[in-house]
């Protein structure tokens, strides 16, 4: 079995982008993932890496994609007012194609809001969160041990779409220390035949964004379009109790995880309740979120913010289903018997039919 | 500047020659050609535009010291956005502003790769100056090739940091005030106050004295990253006829006047030579 360590979530972030193969890092510090240069800076020189504390946000993400596209794999990471500033750089990153891995451990906002665990970050993550028409694929662990895993799968979905993979999870997700199974990264990085090496001998090679021919972007956006179809692919999704459920709850990351445990406390008391957890919020697991309001009439969508995934639960459930809400703005983190509350209540209420 | 030339063509045929089939013909040195790491294709510059000029002064410097297929240009955001178009090299687009950062990752991830960025002066010294000044006192091994046309040209003729004081512009319709602007930023006398930056000098093409000074100092910044000296910082004053509102003439005379009055012609630092 692979080595266990006990490690804050931030670290095992960290420890698995070394072990698949991140040789770069640029980042600028702000709390809650402090740990994560902090790691990087300590260990990825001794892994024949480059550590660079850059002077912004802008900076870091804009050295991640000189890095990416050389074909090297690259990582920053950062929280909410941070990955704000990224943003530029994601879509120059989406509109020339260049893989990288980019984390929040979002904290609150608005503005400067504050550094409590908050998911307020959902509709910048999956929505593009910079200028154009285009998506990143959107990673959400719940765990310290799926940081780890998930940051490994980051880097091989960047390479194999050629775009920028974003890992969401909050100021609890990079917090939280727990155990961490350290398994090794068995994959091959693909070849990159896209890469700035300099020409010998090959033609020239041009990583941009503008496209200003006539027709030209028209075609870019297309094919953009159909990459992002394609990510379908690779939809996550977790269910947890679901296969007798009459009633479902949608949830993902922290409040995911706090939602296991009302679950099994509802369970306990005779409730027939399942979670389904999307792993990956873009996509988003759509057609599981359709089986489960065809399978029961009844779903719930509980998150760290006023609204916003509940959009997606909506949409996908085409209204098959009651979608009743949850929402906890920042300020503190719910416990396990206040979500059961608020599902039982949901619950006695009932749903469609 | 393509056409090639040879020293000693005869004005016309001479008819007594022409008539004996078997005379030596006259020897033609070839001594003007467009640099390899050049491609052949018409410039989308305006004429009197200085961007084609120092276009060719860079590709001169990359065959002479053999770079071309060693090279990983980056381009900014500005007149010289088409930098792939021209040179014959593996090229990245950076955002606006932020190439000299996009060029730290290309390099640190590629030390053996030339890595140079092309940007104008709102790029470098107006949206971009967090990101020149920190990959200068980083002592990052590139080059930056900075060129200050005192306007922002692609945008339409907007003031710049460095526009001149009183320049009129499209933003400065009663001239640069420079109570309320700020007076022109000279960007090689700033980088050269910080310990990382190695070499940084101000040249000018105007005229045939300043390009050979100009070719001068760029196979000098050459030579820092070839050698892994450290950062590099050459600045071209160069002209913009279309938003000056000058004849290519006329631009090219103000740039040895107005502009090196106020930005000084000089290689503020040599840190190899000291
Ligand atoms: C973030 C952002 N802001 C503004 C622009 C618009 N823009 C394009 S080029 C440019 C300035 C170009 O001026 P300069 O860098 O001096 O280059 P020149 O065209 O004069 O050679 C601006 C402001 C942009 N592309 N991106
Ligand atoms: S607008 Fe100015 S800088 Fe741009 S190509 Fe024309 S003359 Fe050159
Ligand atoms: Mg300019």
């Amino acid at each position: 079995m692979a080595k266990r360590v006990l490690v804050k979530g931030n670290e095992a972030i960290a420890m698995g982008a070394i072990a698949a193969g991140c040789r770069f890092y640029f980042g600028y510090p702000i709390t809650p993932q402090n740990d994560i240069p902090e790691y990087m800076s300590a260990h990825l020189p001794d892994a024949g890496g480059v550590f660079i504390q850059a002077e912004s946000e802008i900076a870091s993400i804009n050295m991640l994609l000189g890095a990416a596209v050389t074909g090297a794999r690259a990582m920053t990471s950062s929280s909410s007012p941070g990955i704000s500033l990224k943003q530029e750089g994601i879509s120059y990153l989406c509109g020339s194609e260049v893989p990288g891995v980019i984390v929040n451990m979002s904290r609150s906002g608005p503005g400067l809001g504050g550094i409590h665990p908050s998911q307020g970050d959902y509709f910048q993550s999956t929505r593009g969160g910079g200028h154009g028409d285009y998506r990143t694929l959107v990673l959400a662990p719940s765990t310290a041990q799926e940081n780890y895993d998930l940051t490994m799968l980051a880097f091989d979905l960047a390479d194999k779409y050629r775009n920028p993979v974003l890992i969401l999870g909050d100021a609890l997700l990079g917090n939280i220390k727990e155990p961490v199974e350290l398994k090794p990264y068995r994959k091959t990085p693909p070849v990159k035949d896209w890469a700035l090496t300099g020409t010998a001998g090959r033609p020239q090679r041009i990583v941009k964004s503008l496209f200003l021919a006539d027709g030209e972007l028209t075609v870019q956006n297309w094919k953009l379009f159909k990459k992002y179809q394609s990510m379908e692919r690779d939809v996550r999704f977790e269910n947890y109790l679901t296969d007798d459920a009459e009633m479902i709850v949608v949830a993902f990351g922290s409040v995911a995880r706090i939602l296991k445990t009302s679950v099994d406390k509802l369970r306990a008391k005779g409730r027939k309740i399942g979670l389904l957890r999307p792993i990956t919020l873009f996509p988003f697991p759509k057609a599981a979120v359709l089986a489960a309001a065809q399978q029961c009439g009844h779903l719930m969508a509980v998150e760290l913010n006023t609204g916003q995934m509940v959009e997606d639960v909506r949409l996908a459930a085409d209204c098959q289903a009651k979608v009743d809400f949850y929402g906890r703005p920042p300020g503190s983190i719910p416990t396990p018997d206040e979500l059961a509350h608020e599902v039982e209540k949901a619950w006695r209420q009932g749903g469609r039919k | 500047m393509s056409a090639q030339t040879s020293k000693k063509a005869p004005a016309k045929p001479a008819p007594a020659k022409a008539a004996q089939p078997k005379a030596a013909q006259p020897k033609l040195t070839q001594v003007f050609d467009r640099p390899k790491s050049l491609k052949d294709v018409p410039w989308h510059f305006c004429p009197g535009c200085h961007h084609g000029v120092i276009h060719r002064l860079v590709g001169e410097q990359l065959d002479a010291f053999g770079l071309r297929e060693k090279t990983i240009g980056v381009a900014s955001v500005g007149c010289s956005v088409f930098l792939y178009d021209y040179f014959d090299v593996d090229v990245v687009e950076s955002p606006h502003g932020r190439a000299a950062a996009v060029a730290t990752g290309v390099k640190r991830a590629r030390p053996d790769n030339f890595v140079f960025t092309y940007q104008g002066d709102g790029d470098l010294a107006a949206i971009g100056t967090a990101e020149i000044v920190h990959a200068a006192n980083r002592g990052e091994k590139i080059l930056v090739v900075f060129v200050n046309n005192a306007v922002f040209g692609m945008t339409g003729g907007q003031m710049a940091p460095t526009t001149l004081a009183g320049q009129v512009t499209t933003t400065s319709p009663r001239g640069r005030d420079i109570e309320t602007a700020g007076p022109p930023i000279r960007m090689a006398e700033m980088l050269t106050t910080l310990e990382g930056a190695s070499f940084v000098a101000r040249v000018a093409v105007d005229n045939i004295k300043n390009l050979k000074k100009a070719k001068a100092a760029l196979k000098r910044a050459f030579e820092y990253q070839v050698n892994g000296w450290g950062f590099a910082f050459v600045e071209f004053l160069s002209s913009c006829p279309t938003n000056w509102k000058m004849t290519p003439e006329a631009a090219n005379a103000r740039v040895g006047k107005e502009m090196a009055d106020y930005f000084p012609l000089a290689t503020f630092k040599d840190r190899r030579a000291e």
